[in-house]
């Protein structure tokens, strides 16, 4: 099912597709036409898979999968993009985040089993109609962080002065500050993965270097239910300062880690207390690890298929799954849906083909070089020119692509979106430096420098 | 080919243990005097208490409830380890065609593993006999001993009297309390070496060290193996990328891992052992022929009567010892897994070694001051000493890690041994080594230098400057060392360097 099944408006490159002789084909494109390119399809997605009713985002492209809250963030902040883009126009952005923003605030918040939220926080996958909680998952941190940094986009962007862009910044404001981030500690010094009404809380702590940088800012810039300055400590007592392949990296496997926080937060210029006592910064550190993955792959210890310097994407992905045989060794073991990493794995010889294309704020020489080769020799990874989850040459299929996993994730589309307009205009890393409580949590977390001090 | 065997060592392996180590004739000695040393215990830490002090001269008295080697030798770190190498070899030949070789037909026959297993032990136990001991110079008493006052033990009818005396009792396993798994029965190692064959399906409760082993090499050797962990992690004391590359493993072997899993409830049913297990918000069941547990550990000290000695116990956390190894009782001393703690065989033989000096010779040596790595010996194994990042950082110092993947080691390589890494931390900006990580397929043997390094207090630097063969695979410790010595290369030396060369080509 899709939110409306709206047809996707041409594009520059629809045109020069229709009207040449034999087709255009993604890699023809020159280096910004290709993006934009991927960059509107992505959008299009989005805008497709939005429930104009409640502002609920699928998932993924499966019929009836339920909404994401987390992708449901990344809309949010996708619709300004699409606006500033000429996608959309900023009437029906300012709708769709008002239909957001008050079926969130409205929502069942209680806990109960089949509720929709609790003490501000939500559950990570709600039904598309009435957003109430499936699959009896958790009570999610992470993706409620990844939810709320979509409202304070949001809010950034509806700065006018009128009854409905006014209410947008209340409603964001009041959903930030609803949230009991300290409960979410359970007496300890970190902040739990989640939590489950049958079983109390996941028994295992946001603890090390990974996408909930973001988490920890807003926690620590809420001005109603802040956690301690020591929790963002604690967090960093699990970090891995490591030298690897040659370079001194803050080691965390799966690329999408390295990204997820960026979307919104401009770490270009900025440091904490660990980037001041190592040298580096968490955007620099994301070069690097782009740098690992590419290593990694030209180093192919698991000999895989398809694997070199310019074909990498190990991250949080679909998985072909079982046990198969490939034809140079027995029973190697396929994942499901996993964060796959480099370089320690797990590693099963599954790509994210978007992987590339998302870092390319970061990296974009080695970010290009590996898309076009990817889109060259593995045109099946695409969909109407929208990445699938991954595939996996490794195994047999109808192409070169092997494996290909059969459906869209809303994550991975949001998250182009917002990394290629990062890279061609840095208009999200702006836009955040108005928000408030991302600019408290930071300087709580003893982030300086840069466009923090100005 | 010849099917023969060259195993001409037929004796029943069971009857050899018996003999060797818990001999039926056996006669207690009449107890002499007061003995300088009397050891509760013949596991590793009593044995090698007692024989360090008959060898210097000591009255020494030796008692064992059980048999001569403890855990160790009759259901310990001795079966897991033989077991171990015939689910390696398994998992060798089912990577046959990957190394040029056709070993369809090479099926696992589990009886035999077992066989072996025992051969193994009475091969073992051949450096351990009673006879032995006793030809050393140590009046050996089978039974329970149980203390009469403070300077004495009773063991059946008899009193040794004692100068000193060492607690070696050991630990015992705990299993889990799980509703219903007492009523339908289930294995612990203390049973499982002495079965004739394997069961088909079989679930593991526990992703500690001894579970994981256990999973995998049984898993190899052709059961079905369910592995239920009640953490998101297995390895508790290890960092996140060796568990990591475990889990990894464990489900290429095979097994069925699932984390974050607590057993809730056991019944039997008409199709075997049925367990339910909870995770998140779902329940579900499994059912398998036998369960596997009890893989936890604590202090054996039940039935040694320690008050009237006037030694302080904990049920959880074992004797009460000082870093001397001395209990509350200035005459006894206590080592092994009955002080808790790292609960490892050699940790227990260095901690006797340390009591017998302290308690005869009035020796100051700590416990503190030893280094102690230690090793879990899944496929790869994964070894450890020292300090992790994470302990590193708490304490507030800051470290650097040095990584080598075994991917980048060209012995791993031509062995096709790729899985793995060398880790190796230090006081960032110096070479002082604080602890490290190794997992590789000969982890265990790898750390060695590393532990000596460390004892020895030698840099990482240093071992650049090591010239090890090529290619062996500890070589990677090396390449870590020379990334270390690399990074004392400043971007002013590398600049002062660079005009030194124009130097040399301008004056050439
Ligand atoms: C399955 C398994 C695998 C293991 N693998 C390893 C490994 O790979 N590496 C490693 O380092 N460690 C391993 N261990 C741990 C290792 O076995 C122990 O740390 C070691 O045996 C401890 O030695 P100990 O002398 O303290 O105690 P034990 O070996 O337990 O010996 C204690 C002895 O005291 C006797 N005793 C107890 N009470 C009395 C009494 N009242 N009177 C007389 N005698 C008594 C017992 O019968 C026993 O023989 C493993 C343990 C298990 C269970």
């Amino acid at each position: 099912m899709t939110w409306p099944s709206r047809r996707r408006t041409a594009s520059p490159y629809d045109a020069g597709r229709a009207t040449k002789g034999h087709p255009v084909t993604l890699g023809d494109l020159d280096d910004d036409a290709l993006l934009d390119a991927l960059q509107r399809a992505a959008f299009d997605w989005m805008l497709e898979n939005a429930n104009p009713d409640n502002g609920l985002v699928a998932d993924n492209s499966d019929d009836g999968a339920p909404a994401s809250i987390a992708v449901v963030g990344f809309a949010l902040t996708c619709w300004p993009v699409g606006v500033a883009r000429g996608w959309m126009d900023r009437n029906r952005a300012l709708a769709l985040t008002l239909a957001t923003l008050r079926f969130f605030t409205h929502a069942e918040q209680g806990g109960d089993e089949t509720g929709t939220g609790h003490r501000g926080f939500f559950y990570h996958f709600l039904d598309m109609e009435r957003g109430r909680r499936v699959w009896n998952c958790e009570l999610s941190l992470i993706d409620t962080a990844l939810l709320l940094a979509g409202c304070e986009a949001a809010s950034c962007y509806f700065d006018a002065d009128t009854p409905d862009e006014a209410e947008v910044r209340a409603l964001a404001r009041a959903l930030i500050a609803s949230v009991e981030w300290p409960w979410a500690l359970d007496r300890g010094d970190t902040l739990s993965q989640g939590w489950h009404p049958e079983t109390g809380f996941i028994r295992y702590d946001w603890e090390g270097y990974s996408e909930a940088l973001i988490l920890y800012v807003l926690a620590l810039g809420s001005d109603t239910h802040p956690v301690p300055p020591d929790s963002y400590r604690a967090w960093r007592v699990t970090y891995q300062w490591e030298k690897i392949y040659g370079h001194d990296t803050l080691y965390a496997g799966p690329l999408f880690i390295h990204l997820f926080s960026h979307i919104w937060l401009d770490f270009r210029t900025i440091g904490d207390g660990f980037n001041r006592e190592k040298g580096i910064t968490y955007f620099t550190n994301t070069r690097r690890a782009v740098q690992i993955q590419s290593d990694y792959a030209r180093l192919n210890p698991r000999g895989f298929a398809g694997y070199d310097a310019n074909c990498w994407g190990l991250t949080a992905c679909d998985g072909p799954g079982g046990a198969m045989n490939t034809a140079d060794d027995t029973g190697r073991q396929f994942l499901e849906y996993t964060a796959r990493g480099a370089p320690f794995g797990p590693d099963d010889g599954t790509l994210a083909g978007w992987a590339p294309a998302a870092a390319m704020p970061f990296a974009p020489t080695t970010a290009m070089a590996a898309l076009r080769t990817m889109l060259h020799r593995y045109p099946g990874m695409l969909r109407d020119d929208r990445f699938l989850g991954s595939f996996n040459p490794s195994l047999p299929g109808e192409g070169p692509e092997g494996w290909i996993s059969p459906r869209i994730y809303g994550l991975d589309q949001g998250l182009l979106v917002l990394m290629i307009e990062n890279h061609r205009s840095g208009m999200i890393w702006d836009l955040m430096r108005a928000s408030q409580v991302c600019n408290t949590g930071l300087r709580r977390a003893g982030f300086k420098g840069g466009w923090l001090d100005e | 080919m010849n099917k023969a065997t060259f195993d001409h060592d037929s004796t029943d392996p069971r009857l050899e243990l018996r003999r060797n180590l818990r001999p039926d004739d056996w006669n207690n000695p009449a107890p002499a005097g007061p003995y300088n040393l009397v050891v509760i215990g013949a596991g590793p830490a009593g044995l090698t208490a007692a024989r360090i002090a008959a060898r210097l001269g000591a009255r020494v008295a030796l008692i064992e409830a059980g048999a001569i080697g403890g855990d160790c030798t009759n259901i310990g770190c001795v079966p897991t380890k033989a077991i171990i190498r015939s689910g390696k070899l398994y998992a060798d030949a089912r990577r046959a065609r990957h190394f040029g070789a056709d070993a369809a037909g090479e099926t696992p026959d589990p009886a035999l593993a077992l066989q072996r297993v025992r051969k193994v032990q009475a091969r073992i136990s051949r450096s351990e006999t009673a006879e032995l001991l006793k030809s050393e110079g140590i009046d050996l008493f089978f039974g329970k001993a149980r203390f009469a006052d403070h300077r004495s033990v009773r063991v059946g009818d008899a009193t040794l009297r004692f100068l000193r005396a060492l607690v070696a009792t050991g630990g015992v396993l705990r299993p889990p309390a799980i509703p219903g798994l007492a009523e339908i029965g289930f294995e612990t190692v203390e049973t499982l070496f002495d079965r004739d064959t394997l069961p088909r399906r079989m679930m593991v409760i526990g992703g500690g060290p001894l579970g994981c082993e256990m999973a995998q090499a049984l898993c190899r050797l052709g059961v079905g193996i369910v592995l239920v962990h009640d953490a998101p992690k297995f390895l508790p004391e290890e960092e996140r990328d060796a568990a990591q590359l475990l889990s990894e493993s464990l489900a290429r072997d095979g097994v069925q891992v699932h984390l974050n899993t607590t057993a809730v409830s056991a019944r039997t049913t008409s199709e075997g052992k049925e367990i339910t297990l909870s995770t998140g918000g779902d329940r579900f069941a499994i059912t398998v022929d036998e369960v596997l547990t009890g893989v936890g550990r604590v202090p054996r000290i039940a039935g040694l009567d320690l008050a009237a000695a006037g030694i302080a116990a904990d049920p959880e956390t074992g004797i009460e010892v000082d870093d001397f190894m001395r209990t509350t009782n200035r005459r006894v001393f206590a080592a092994g897994d009955v002080c808790g703690g790292h609960m490892f065989t050699h940790v227990a033989n260095a901690a006797a070694r340390i009591a017998v000096r302290n308690a005869l010779f009035f020796g100051r040596q700590r416990l503190s001051r030893q280094i102690i790595p230690w090793c879990t010996f899944t496929d790869p194994e994964i070894a450890h000493v020292g300090l992790r990042a994470d302990q590193a950082i708490s304490q507030g110092i800051p470290i650097k890690t040095y990584t080598v993947l075994m991917h980048e080691n060209d012995r791993a390589i031509t062995d096709g041994e790729e899985t793995g890494f060398v880790k190796i931390r230090v006081r960032q900006g110096g070479d002082r080594i604080l602890g490290a990580t190794v997992v590789a397929r000969h982890a265990g043997d790898m750390l060695n230098e590393i532990t000596l390094a460390m004892e020895r207090r030698i840099g990482l630097r240093a071992l650049s400057g090591v010239i090890h063969a090529y290619p062996t695979q500890s070589a990677a410790i090396r390449t870590a060392a020379d990334a270390c010595v690399a990074d004392r290369l400043t971007p002013r030396l590398r600049r002062l360097s660079g005009m030194w060369m124009s130097l040399l080509r301008r004056g050439g």
